[in-house]
Order: C-alpha cells, then structure tokens, then sequence
C-alpha cells in the first residue's frame, strides 16, 4: 500500500473501465469462424417469404429475382441469367449480414445454455423442514436453503444469512461478492454459487422468466423488435422503394413511345439498383450489431428502444460516488490548530488510524508517511483500540497514556469540553473551510488538547472532467446526484466539472428531478442499484441498474450493468448515438449511390433508339449489357463491403452536431455519389478484361 | 443591363415584402388586425364559427375539403350555365362538361390550367364570378394549410392548429384583398383594360372588314392572378397580350407579386416558430434553387436557338426569340418564366413549347422539384417543409440523435405523412403520363412526334399535378382525355398533398418540444441549407431522371451538346452574359 489513490481499481485515461470480454461478452472476433459458419446456413433458411417480408425493400429484391428467373428461362440469355445470379445474390448477402449479427449473440446464448445446468432446490416447507425439488418446480414465494457450494436454483432475495457469492456465470468477474439478506445487497441470481456460509433465499422468479433465461433471450435477439427509429426509418426505405416503382414501370410505356423495347430484365436491375438496398440490407443488422457492442460491455439491454433512447439522452444523472470520485474519501492534508506542528498532527492522526481498517483509517496512515516518513507502528499489547460507535461518533487509540481520537468536529469538540479542555482559536475556520471545499474534516485530539484537523478528501476520478466537457460539447448535461450537504456538493460539482448537481439527494428528489427534465423534453439517464431507486429507473428513458442491486431495481430499469459499473453509462450513451449515427450514415449512402447508377443504366436502356444518350455515359462502359451488369454487381457488392461497418458502427467521437454532420455529409454523401462511379467503372472494366462481354 | 435591373429591383422589392408582408402577415394570422372586424364578424356568424373555436386537424381538413368541394360544384354549374347568367355580352354559350370539370378544379386547386381561351369561352360573369374568385379563395386555402403547419412546429401539447374559416377569411380580407386592389388600380394605370362594356368593334375601312378587340375586366384579375401565384389570364396569351402586361413595369410588378407572399411565408414560419434564422435557411434554399435555375433557362435561351444554328445562323445576338414576346426579349421571359413554373403560378410572358431543349429542361425540372423554390401562396413552404422533414431525418440520424426539426421529434407518423405527401406529386405525374403515352387518345394530344411531343405530355402533367397551370403549349388538352386525366392530376397535387400536411400539423402540434442543446441538430445554417437542397435535388432528380432523359434532354443532345460552349468557357461566362445580355 503505497499509493492512498490505488486503493480504487485504477481507472482508465478515459475515466471508464477497459472494456474487459468477459461474462456474457464473448471472445469471439467480429469474423469468427463459427459465425461465418451459421451466418452461411441461416443466409439461405431466411429466404423464407415469411422472413422476406418483414423488410419491404429486400422482399422487393426477391419478387424482382422471381421475375428475372421466369423471364430467364422464357428467353435464356447470359446476360438475363447472369443478372438473375446477381439479384439472387443480393438477397442473400443481406440474410447474410444479419444472420452475422445475430451469429454472435446465437453463440453467446449456447454457452449461457449450457452453463445453466439443472438443479435441485432444498425448499423449505412452512413447518421448517427442507424437502428436495427440482429447480423447475419452484414457485415465487417459495424459501429455499443454499449452502456452500450450492447452486442457486433460481433469482431471489436473501431472508436470512449472509454468504459469499460466485457471480461468474453472469458477470464473468470471478472475485465473490457478499450477499445478505435486508438492504440493498440481498439479490442473488439463479445460476450463481454459493461459495461460503448458509443463506435462506425467497425466490422472485417464475420459471422461464429468471434473469438468466432473460440473458439468454436478449443475447440471442429472440424477442427483437423493430424500435420506433428503426420503424420510421423503414417507413423512408418504403417511401423510396414505392417511388421507383412507377418511375421504372412508365419507363416501358415511355419507350415504347420512344420506339425502344425495354427489356424486363434490364427494368428489373434498374428498380433494384435504385431502391435502398444497401440500408434495406443491413438496417437490421445494424440494430442487432447495437445490442451486442452494449452487450460486449457487458450491458444488457431490456429492449432495442432502450438503446436508441440512450442516444438521445441530454440529461445524465449521476451517482456522485463510484461515478464521479473514487468511491471512498482519502485524506488529503493535515491542518494543524492551535499552535501545532503539522508532524505533531500526522503523527496523532496515524496513531488513531492504525488499528482502523475502512480505507479512510488506511489512508490517513498512508498519508502521514508519505508527507513525514512516520513509519506505521505496530500495535501491541499497550495499544487499546477505541472502535468507532455510533454514538461517540469517534475511533482512536489508547497508548501511553495518551487518549487519541479522531472524529466528527462536533463529537470530538464535545469529547476535549468533557476533558476540561477547550477547543482552540481558529478551529471552526479549519473545519469550515475544508467542508466548503468539498471534503471532509475530522478534527484530531490528544485528550483534551486538539492537534488538527485531518482533511478527507472525495477524489474525483482521473479524466472524468474531461469526459463531462466532451459530454456538454456534444449537447449532454451532466447532473450529479449526491447524499452530500450542498456546499461539500457544490465544491465536488465544480471539481469535476459537471453541470449540476442535486445534494441532499432522496428517491423523491431524485424522481422529481427526472419528471422536470422530462417535461422539458430531455431525455433522462441514470444509474441505481437501491430498491429506493427503482421508481427513478422506471420514469429515466434510460435506466441503468447495477447487477449487484436489488431485484426491484433491476426490474425497473431497462438496461443491467453486469459490471455495476456507474460510469459506464457515458458508454451506453456512446453507443446508442453509434447505432444511429451508422443508420442515417449508410442510408445516405445507398440513396447518394443512385446517381452513379442512374448514368449506367439510363443510357445503357436507350442508347440503340437514342444513341445521342451516349453522352450519358460519362464513365464510358463497355456495352449496354456490361453497364446494366456492372451496377446490379456493385449494388450485391457494397453490401458485402459495408457489413463490417454495420457490424462495428460508424465511430462517434464526442464532438458538437455541426463536426460530426459535416463528417458524415463528407464521407457518407459525398462519398456514395463518388464511389460507385469508381466501383462501376471497375467491374466493367473486369467484365470486359475477362470477356464475359 | 435590362436584366440586370430587373433582378436587382425584383431582389430588392421582394426583400421588403419578406420583411413587411411577413410581419404582416404574422399579425393577421395570430389575429392582432383588426380593423376589417366589421365585415369579418358578420362572415364568421353566417358561416356559424367563431374566431375563438379552434379545429383539430381533421376538422381542419374536413371544413377544407367541404370548402373546396362546395366551390368546385358551384363553379362547374356556372360555367355550364352561364348562356343565362347576367354579364355575358358576347353571348357564349354553355361551357362543354369535360372542360367545365377541368377548369372548375383547376381554378380551386389553384392551378389556373387553362384548356380554353378565356376571351372566346368565358363571360365576364365566369371571369369575375367564378376564375377570379376562385383566384382569391383558392389562394388563402393554400396560405391557411401553410400556418397550420406552422402552428405545428410552433405549439406544445396541442390538439387543435386554428380554425380553417377563420385562416381563409382572415387571409382573403387582410392579405389578398388590400394588395390585389392597390396593384389592380396600378395594372389598370399602365394600361391593362378593365371594363364590363365588352369587346370594341374596330371598322377597318380600308379592308373594309370588321375587327374585333376582345375587352374585358383584366385589369384587377391580372393583380390577383399574380398575387395569389394562380396564373390563370384573361386572355389565353395570358401574359404576353399586351393588356394583360402593358409595360415593362408591370411586368416586373407581376414577378414581384408572384414572389411575395411565398417569400414572406418565409418570415412568417421564422417568426411563428421563434427563430427567424429558421425561416432565413428555408429562404435560403428556395433562393439557391431560383436563381440556379434562373441562370440556367436565361443562359439557356441566351445562347439562341439550335435549329436556327442548325440552319446556318449561327450569330444570335437576342437570343432564341421563338415564341418570345418582343417587349421582354430572351433573358427576361427566361426570368418572368421561371419565376412563374417555380411559384405554381403558370402565367407566361411567351411560349414555352418555343423554349430551346436546354431552355423548356429548365422550366419543366423547375416543377419537378415539387414546387418549392418558392413555390406557390402556402403550398411552397408546406411542401418545402415536407422535404426538411425527410433531410432532417437522415441528416438528424447522422449526428446520433433521434432526428428532431424545430424541437420536435420527427417519428414514423411524421415520416409517413411527410413521405407521403412528397410522393403524390411524382407517382401522379409519371402514372398519368405512362397512360397517355400508351393509348391513342393521350398521343393524338401531342402536336410534335419524337421527344418533343414527349416533353408536351409530361410537362402537361407536371404542371397540373403541381398545381402549376402553366402550358408547354403544343399539346392540345381540350380533349376528353386530358380534361379528366389533368382534373385528377390537379385534385392529387393539392388535396393528396394538403390533407397529410394538415395531419402532419396535428401529430406535430401535440408533440412536446426538446430543448436545444449543443448535440441538436441544427437546422437554421448553410449545412442544412445543403442538405435540404440535396433533398430536393435528389427526390427530384431520382424520380424524373429518367423521363426527362427521353424528353429535352434527347432533344438537346440531338442538337449536339447541352450548351454551345465548351463548359469550361460557360463557367467563366454565365455571370457575365447573365448581367449584361
């Protein structure tokens, strides 16, 4: 113990744990073989028009392949088969992409399945006695006895007892947490294991309904459905396919008009390669590719909705500690009173220290050796220990003679008056001043004699004030909740650089506060894990509660933080803007596509009737065929291309909307104008190297 | 330099509009003019409503449809009788039904397509009764949707977006009524006609032949025609006869009036919305649009007529002056042109049908846009505001927000509506289009074969289904077939179009407001300008590329290129022809 600060788990540059794989997150690469494996087969097992028809766009692409296959076998010609081959192939690649997505969560879920053996439960009946059923006879209500080395049969809260726990099977994280029962800590899940004494657990959950087979179903994506952005978006895609079907069908009575026969084949590719397909192909992927990066961090998410909401968000609220500092106070300084040394103070303030465990008694022995070399003495049988009570509000230390004490002011003012000592001059200005900044004072006496003040000081987390400015820059506020009076509150507000701040904290105020922001449109996230808190994660858009809170708590937020982890809800935020932000990117993209294939097909429909429209040709392909087939391949190809970056999501750096759009518009627009120029012209080019034509 | 000051005077007289009309009009429109309380009380007790009684969206658009309704029959009945009706004394007899069905709903959606030659078919009764009233009515309809709209963005939590009869009257009374008078009074001073004493019966004694002068009460109609972007004429040269359009002052007057209101609406939607940088960006891309297309059609015509090169003349120095009235020459019809097709007024200073290829491209995409730079009295900026819905959707996504415009969230239901009423316009003209040119009816219409006849076919449609009336000439549309096809192409083009704007209102108007933080996307800067430009581009140019391939752009090409410079030369010679023609 060398350093008061590594007392925490060192936080990241970025103030938010690493983004360990563990627990439901898998090790698996985006890529992995297995995936690849069960992305191929499931690619043709949604050819099912049931499946098909969900998504109007790619069921548009189907029906177009149907008509290209008839008109194939009515008048077989190479380049009608080759562009039945090709439309097919577009289809598939888009079952493709999200059977891909999906692979991942599949494979998650058959290793959740096969951890989740079956148990037996040791009920106990209402006369006391324990009888042996299976796990899947338990009913809510039921007590059942778990003891060392047992599985817990199903999710519950403790009633009696207190136990270690193995929570690995859920969280990954091997090292066990404590569970008892009353409180904020009696939730254990079914599938955990009891690693030491004997807890009697009330059971929460019906079968099929633990959190485990919730896990499950939400890894796998059983029970997806389209959010409310998704549904819109699709709604556009239908807007955009419907369009391009008169504007394809007239094209034959136009050209008939014209004195030109417009081969079916060639209208087909023409309505294919206008409407979205490359977003239509991959919008649910990328829906899906959102769950699971959440997932990955070891996130789950109650619903797809609750991911596009986090996005939105513009209030965070925040638990001041384990989010904002380090969870525990730290001593800081040492102040002297009275005409002290501030050795003299260090040295008292260690003495009391010695024999007090929390990580502040720690601290405080950490400091004065730092800052005076004062070794730590060992404690011997002349030193009494003096505990910390409730009542005295004070711990210290008997040695000598000597009756140090470290505490509270007013307890320890109280304990020098009783002494026959008086508080000095100046002590209150002391202990004002540190409160006004934010920390803690207590105040050290040596019997009746006060040496100092010892400073606690809350330590904000390394980088956590940089993360909220990149927050308020990209139109986020940041509200940090704490139990703290207002002045300490204020000064660790400041400190971190949030926008605000609720002090005093109740579940009421905290409630409260989410209503008013809502009713001034904001959308509101939060953390908690206490049953008090379960009202707040139920009216927050984005409720985030800790895995090793309460059932309620659990129950009323839309997302559970495996880690328990409160910062990471500056991550989730990320990664619903990423969800979002890779759907407008890619939709205007495929829309932005259209230009290049409209010059590629237009003048390859009517250049024999007009053949002044070769002027059209502006990327000069080779042939009408070869210009028709160079676009309906690039549009199956940018499918392909684009399913790593549906998969991983557009980047989002935390910047303002107008660097962020202008980035966007400058890849995704401009972009998709340029380069299906690019990649047209170089299938046609291929086309004709291999004289296919 | 004539042109050039045009343009600065037409920028200059239109930008005072947008300042004072729009002030104005947001007065008259949040009910704080009063002083015609006299004639609008007595109104609102007949019509049984009350200024204070406000419409959910579909009593809105119910009592619109009524109103519309109610008019087109009233106006069908009257052309078919108007034989018996007083003020008729030519003598003309009863308008054919299928004409009477076209011009009825043309002139209450506001289009103003005209199949007939109103000095030969119309009685002054029909003029003033039923055109002109129709010219007034049908343009506060179109305003009053525009504020609802408006009222959508601008309200929190609210089912109802005004009252439709108060919106209309209070339109006709305070807005159309005043200036169409004021401008009438000055089209009548420099010698527009304006008289029930019918035509003048000239003796040409040399010839010994009688001619006759068709006369009639233009003056006012022409104020109001321009005013309220409805373009339907007097006469059926419409703004090339010189009693419609005596003067050079005049004809500036009538671009003015035409851009008026739909430039204030501008103002109106800023400040309604409580951000007047709002309405400046959708300003700023309707201004974008004119004046690329502006410069296109004028440099276009310019650059004179390919046929006329073709034959060997290869100087032009005025220009391509087929079918252009001598008084405004190329570029000014060019200008008078465009701003009538991208207004939805359709009155012309000279033939279309004569426009070189490149030139006719010009006024014909200019409708394809749907319309919205600046577009017509309210349907501009109803339509324009269609289109920021869907560019803010995809744009808003890409910044990682679920997309809101102006506070509100643009959900699936906005989505639809908005999605839908974009799509009327396109899939009413290109369906329509497909079937006249697949039977014999819709073909025989078309006076050239080839790409030409093509061009008149869809530029008829175009024009109806956006509510445009101007003609393409050419075509002849008093048929059977095109009465009844272009009365539906018009019906879509305003009914389908207003009653999902009006819903849209309602599902915005409810909806709470989300405040405005730094990770809002911004709608009232040059990249949204961009984007909602790009919106409209693209909808366009997506949906009607490929009909306007086979139409003047074959056409020109068939000419050789789209210009007669090499584009390099054009690039640094556009402003300069543009500025001193």
């Amino acid at each position: 113990m060398t350093d008061a600060a590594t007392t925490a788990p060192p936080p990241t540059s970025t103030g938010i744990a690493a983004p360990v794989a563990r627990g439901v997150a898998g090790q698996r690469s985006l890529f992995d073989r297995e995936i690849l494996r069960y992305a191929f087969g499931e690619a043709f097992k949604k050819l099912d028009p049931r499946v098909q028809v969900k998504n109007p766009v790619m069921c548009i692409v189907l029906i177009g392949t149907v008509v290209t296959l008839a008109e194939s076998i009515a008048h077989p010609t190479l380049f009608s088969w080759s562009i039945t081959a090709w439309l097919f192939l577009t289809v598939l690649f888009a079952n493709f992409a999200e059977a891909m997505a999906e692979g991942r969560g599949r494979a998650q879920a058959d290793t959740l399945r096969r951890m989740r053996s079956e148990t037996e439960a040791r009920r106990l009946r209402s006369d006391g006695v324990e009888e042996r059923v299976a796990a899947a006879d338990l009913a809510r209500g039921d007590l059942v006895v778990c003891e060392v080395g047992d599985l817990i049969p199903s999710d519950g809260d403790i009633v009696e007892g207190v136990a270690s726990v193995d929570e690995s099977a859920i969280t990954g994280e091997s090292a066990p947490v404590i569970r008892e029962s009353g409180g904020d800590r009696s939730a254990v899940t079914g599938g955990t294991k009891v690693l030491s004494d004997r807890i009697v657990v009330r059971i929460t959950a019906e079968r099929g309904k633990t959190f485990m087979d919730r896990m499950i179903a939400l890894v796998e994506g059983a029970s997806r459905q389209k959010t409310p952005n998704e549904i819109a978006l699709t709604i556009l895609l239908s807007v955009l396919t419907i369009v391009f079907l008169p504007v394809v069908v007239v094209l034959r009575p136009f050209g008939h008009y014209a004195g030109a026969t417009v081969s079916i084949v060639v209208l087909v590719s023409l309505l294919v390669c206008l409407i979205p397909t490359t977003i239509g192909a991959l919008l649910s992927a990328i829906g899906i590719a959102g769950m699971d990066r959440l997932v990955q961090r070891n996130v789950l998410a109650m619903s797809g909705r609750a991911v596009e909401a986090a996005g939105d968000v513009q209030t965070l609220l925040l638990d001041k500690t384990g989010t904002i500092t380090l969870g525990n106070r730290m001593a800081s300084a040492f102040h002297p009173v009275g005409g002290h040394r501030e050795e003299e103070v260090a040295d008292a303030a260690q003495l009391a220290s010695l024999a007090d465990e929390t990580p502040e008694g720690r601290s405080v022995v950490v400091l004065a050796k730092e800052r005076f070399g004062i070794r730590e003495r060992e404690l011997t049988a002349g030193h009494e220990f003096v505990p910390f009570s409730a009542t005295t509000r004070m711990s210290g230390l008997d040695v000598d003679g000597r009756q140090i004490r470290k505490g509270a002011a007013e307890a320890v003012r109280r304990w020098v008056t009783e002494q026959g000592g008086t508080p000095p001059e100046g002590l209150d200005q002391v202990v004002d001043g540190i409160a006004r900044q934010g920390s803690t004072p207590l105040v050290v006496a040596d019997g009746p004699e006060v040496l100092g003040v010892i400073e606690l000081k809350d330590v904000v987390k390394t980088g956590i004030r940089e993360r909220f400015a990149e927050m308020r820059a990209a139109g986020i506020r940041t509200v940090m909740i704490t139990g703290d009076n207002p002045l300490t509150a204020a000064a660790i507000a400041q400190e971190a650089g949030v926008d605000d701040f609720l002090a005093e904290a109740t579940p009421e105020a905290k409630l409260e506060l989410i209503r008013a922001e809502q009713e001034g449109g904001r959308l509101v996230a939060m953390t908690g894990d206490g049953t008090n808190d379960a009202p707040a994660l139920a009216q927050a858009d984005v409720g985030v509660a800790m895995n090793t809170g309460t059932t309620a708590a659990k129950e009323a937020g839309n997302m559970v933080d495996l880690d328990s982890n409160p910062t990471k809800l500056i991550t989730i935020v990320e990664i619903g803007k990423q969800l979002l932000i890779t759907r407008g990117s890619l939709t205007t993209f495929s829309i932005a596509n259209d230009i290049a294939k409209y010059f590629a097909i237009i003048p390859a429909l009517f250049v024999a009737t007009y053949p002044q429209l070769k002027t059209l040709n502006i990327m000069g392909l080779h042939s009408p065929t070869s210009a028709v087939l160079s676009a309906v391949i690039f549009n199956a190809l940018v499918i392909v291309a684009l399913i790593p970056l549906a998969l991983r999501g557009v980047r989002w750096r935390p910047s303002g909307a107008q660097a962020i759009l202008r980035r966007n518009v400058l890849v995704y627009g401009v972009g998709g104008i340029i380069v299906p120029f690019a990649g047209i012209k170089l299938i046609d080019l291929f086309l004709t190297a291999v004289h296919w034509y | 330099m004539a042109l050039a000051l045009t343009i600065v005077a037409l920028v200059a007289l239109t930008a005072i509009a947008w300042r004072f009309l729009g002030a104005y009009m947001v007065a008259v429109y949040q009910t704080r003019v009063h002083f015609l309380g006299f004639v609008e009380r007595p109104i609102y007790r007949l019509i049984g409503t009350s200024p204070d009684r406000e419409q959910t969206w579909k009593r809105y658009a119910t009592s619109l449809l009524v109103f519309s309704g109610v008019f087109l029959l009233v106006d069908y009945l009257i052309f078919r009788i108007q034989g018996s009706l007083p003020l008729n004394p030519q003598h003309l007899g009863a308008v054919p039904p299928a004409l009477s069905w076209n011009t009825a709903v043309s002139f209450v959606t506001n289009t103003n397509w005209q199949n007939y030659a109103g000095e030969t078919t119309m009685s002054y009764f029909s003029q003033m009764g039923a055109l002109m009233v129709q010219q007034f009515v049908s343009a506060a309809v179109g305003i009053a949707v525009a504020i609802a709209l408006v009222r959508g963005f601008a309200r929190k939590g609210s089912t109802t977006i005004g009252n439709f009869w108060v919106d209309t009257v209070r339109g006709c009374l305070y807005v159309l009524f005043p200036i169409a008078f004021v401008f009438g009074i000055v089209f009548v001073g420099q010698g527009a006609v304006q008289t029930l004493a019918g035509p003048a019966h000239v003796k040409d004694v040399l010839n010994g032949v009688t001619q006759v002068i068709a006369l009639g009460p233009v003056g006012f109609m022409e104020a109001i025609k321009q005013l309220g972007t409805n373009g339907g004429g007097f006469f059926n040269a419409n703004g090339a006869h010189p009693f419609e359009n005596p003067t050079g002052l005049t004809n500036l007057l009538s671009m003015v009036l035409i851009l008026c209101i739909p430039v204030a609406l501008t103002y109106v939607f800023g400040k309604m919305v409580g951000a007047l940088r709002q309405g400046v960006a959708v300003l700023a891309a309707m201004t974008l649009i004119f004046g690329a297309w502006t410069a296109f059609t004028a440099y276009a015509e310019h650059q004179g007529n390919p046929a006329v090169a073709a034959a060997g003349i290869t100087h032009q120095p005025t220009g391509n002056m087929e079918g252009k009235e001598v008084r405004f020459g190329d570029t000014q019809s060019a200008l008078y042109d465009v701003t009538s097709t991208q207004t939805s007024t359709g009155s012309v200073d000279g033939s279309n049908d004569s426009y070189t290829p490149i030139g006719g491209f010009g006024l014909l995409t200019g409708m394809m846009l749907g319309e919205v730079s600046p577009g017509g009295v309210g349907s501009g900026l109803y339509t324009i505001l269609l289109f920021a819905i869907i560019a803010v959707f995809i744009g808003g996504l890409m910044i990682g927000r679920t997309p809101e415009y102006l506070g509100k969230k643009i959900q699936a239901r906005e989505v639809k509506l908005a999605g839908f009423g974009i799509l009327v316009m396109p899939i009413t003209v290109l369906v329509l289009a497909g079937i006249a040119v697949s039977i014999h009816a819709g073909r025989a219409g078309a006076l050239n074969g080839g790409p030409h006849g093509f061009s008149e076919i869809l530029y008829a449609f175009t024009s109806q289904a956006n509510n445009n009336g101007s003609a393409f000439a050419g075509l002849t549309g008093n048929h059977a077939f095109y009465n009844v096809t272009g009365g539906i192409a018009m019906l879509m083009g305003r009914f389908a179009i207003i009653v999902p704007t009006l819903a849209l209102a309602g599902a915005l108007a409810a909806k709470n407001l989300v405040p405005v933080s730094a990770g809002t996307f911004r709608t009232d800067n040059t990249m949204f300008v961009g984007l909602l430009i790009g919106a409209i581009l693209i909808v366009g140019g997506l949906t009607f590329f490929p009909a306007v391939a086979l139409g003047p752009i074959v056409e020109q090409l068939s000419r050789g290129k789209f210009f007669g410079l090499a584009l390099p030369h054009l690039a640094g010679l556009v402003h300069w022809r543009l500025l001193l023609p």
